[in-house]
């Protein structure tokens, strides 16, 4: 007789495997209730329209089907869009901060023979009515908690800004679909399509392609921000002075080290404003968190409050765990 | 989101370089020379996959599995042609430089002197189009509103049209000589590809000025 196959991107997980995701699920959601995070849970299946309204065309789910009225159901694709859900609908006259963590698997498309995962676990928190930079530096300095108390010392986090490029491109004159089509590249991170002027780029000029570029570069410790600064325009400007008002804080917190100030840094969520995220481990190809400051994205539920966020992604923590404790580097 | 791949050394030694066994791979020994780099063993008839230079980790590997290993974080940087790059161009990796070398076409070709894409066109509808580069062609057609079919095959792509697998082929040309001795000619160019220097995203930020630094000698020595 044959097995039963799994859809792809999905997997059974045994017992000594699932000891350590555990052990490192616990430690998180401790390290999180200790810091006044308290744990939450949103339903697995929401109506596609909260999607929708949180994160735009970019925030449709997947998996979606009928319920028993032909309204649209949605496997979550995210965690972030139904916290901020709740908080609007349940919290609506309370005077926050709110301090919210949680563990949850979130659906997402797979790519034939890639080796993703359909289904996968987020642990992180929201921290909503705080504003930037203090909001913003109690979250990065969580994140570093979170990242030593599962064994990642030497993780770093980038910080950039997600209104940096669109706003830049509105100083250059380019807006609507040149300029999608330029953060569509930016995101890709492919800078020889931004410098080729024989390209489908041909909105931009010489000096605006150097400066895009040049700035989608950089990154580093606090001296880059003189270095952005040198190439000018208000967005610019903007841009690095809230990332040196947030690398302040985060200096006075004495975790402004393992911050690596980003400009290139770009996400793919429809509701990020301000501040983002991502976090890298050496050991692992592939980013193992992110998040950002989401500002707007409670108005868009009916109750604006400045919020942020990060997740972390389990099954990547895991293997970087593992590589860490092979590195002989626990 | 993938299983991630392990970075083989994480941060430490040197940074690891993909180069493409194939058309491409004499020029990037060629430019790592001009770069200063001591090239003798890559070079050399070495069965090995693996070579130490000094300050830099070189892994030889399929111009087009360039982009897996660099995107998965098992090569730090690669190089491989924009073909490669376009045919997988969901692959997550940063496309830093354009080299410059191992220039030629990505083309529409058939039967030199027939009417067979017209006719196949006019009369069925739609052309069959045989390819290693199934995407590429696809995304080619749908923009000029063609209707095709397209095959995939892995190898002699020429043979296609010669025997009525297709009525032509989408493919990367060079001298345009292989297709000339099977008596095909250029239709339409589709695009035009070069070797191209492409760096993983994690040793992007982590590894930033070691990366950096490759990038512009490289960059230099693709020119000189």
């Amino acid at each position: 007789m044959s097995t039963q196959p799994l859809p792809t991107g999905t997997r059974d997980v045994l017992a000594e495997e699932m000891r350590e995701l555990r052990a490192i699920e616990t430690s998180l959601l401790a390290l999180f209730g200790a810091r006044g995070y308290e744990e939450v849970a949103t339903p697995t299946i929401e109506y596609q329209d909260a999607f929708a309204r949180g994160a735009g065309p970019e925030g449709t789910a997947t998996y979606r089907f009928l319920d028993e009225s032909g309204s649209v159901l949605a496997l979550r694709n995210d965690m972030t869009v139904p916290i901020a859900r709740l908080v609007a609908r349940r919290f609506a006259g309370a005077p926050g901060p709110f301090r919210l963590a949680y563990s949850g698997s979130v659906y997402r498309r797979v790519r034939p023979q890639r080796g993703q995962l359909r289904e996968m676990r987020q642990i992180g928190v929201e921290l909503i009515g705080a504003e930037a930079p203090a909001g913003t530096a109690e979250l990065v300095e969580l994140l570093v908690a979170s990242l030593d108390a599962i064994g990642l010392q030497r993780a770093v986090i980038g910080l950039g800004d997600a209104d940096l490029f669109p706003s830049l491109l509105g100083e250059l004159g380019v807006n609507g679909p040149a300029a999608d089509r330029i953060l569509e590249r930016l995101a890709d991170h492919d800078l020889v399509a931004i410098e080729d002027e024989a390209g489908d780029l041909a909105e931009l000029g010489e000096a605006e392609r150097a400066t895009i570029v040049a700035l989608s570069n950089l990154r580093g410790g606090p001296e880059v921000l003189d270095r952005a600064r040198a190439l000018g325009g208000p967005a610019i400007e903007r841009a690095s002075a809230t990332l040196a008002e947030t690398l302040e804080t985060l200096a006075a917190a004495g975790v402004a080290d393992r911050v690596q100030v980003d400009f290139g840094l770009l996400r793919d969520l429809g509701y990020y404003t301000g501040a983002i995220l991502e976090v890298y481990d050496p050991a692992v190809g592939e980013a193992i968190g992110g998040g950002g400051r989401y500002d707007d994205l409670l108005g868009r539920f009916g109750s604006p409050r400045p919020a942020a966020g990060f997740a972390l992604y389990l099954e990547r923590l895991h293997v970087a765990q593992a590589a860490e404790q092979e590195l002989g580097r626990p | 989101m993938m299983m991630p791949g392990l970075r083989a050394r994480g941060n430490e030694g040197a940074l690891t370089l993909a180069l493409p066994r194939g058309s491409l791979f004499g020029e990037c020994l060629s430019m790592l020379d001009r770069a200063g780099f001591d090239t003798g063993e890559p070079r050399g008839d070495s069965r090995a996959l693996i070579f130490a230079l000094e300050g830099l980790t070189i892994v030889t590997v399929r111009p087009s599995d360039v982009p897996i290993y660099v995107e998965s974080g098992a090569a730090d940087l690669g190089i491989t042609g924009k073909d490669v790059l376009s045919e997988q161009n969901d692959r997550d990796v940063y496309e830093l430089v354009d080299l410059g070398f191992g220039r030629c076409r990505m083309a529409l070709a058939a039967r030199a002197g027939g009417a067979d894409l017209e006719r196949a066109e006019r009369r069925l509808g739609l052309m069959r189009i045989a390819t290693k580069y199934p995407r590429t062609a696809n995304r080619w057609f749908e923009r000029m509103g063609r209707q095709a079919e397209v095959i995939e095959v892995k190898g002699s792509v020429e043979l296609a049209p010669l025997v009525g697998l297709a009525d032509g082929i989408v493919d990367l040309v060079d001298t345009g000589r292989t297709l000339a001795e099977n008596g095909l000619e250029i239709v339409d160019e589709i695009a035009v590809s070069t070797a191209r220097l492409v760096a993983n995203r994690v040793a992007h930020k982590l590894r930033a000025t070691e990366v950096d630094e490759m990038v512009e000698l490289l960059r230099e020595s693709a020119a000189g």
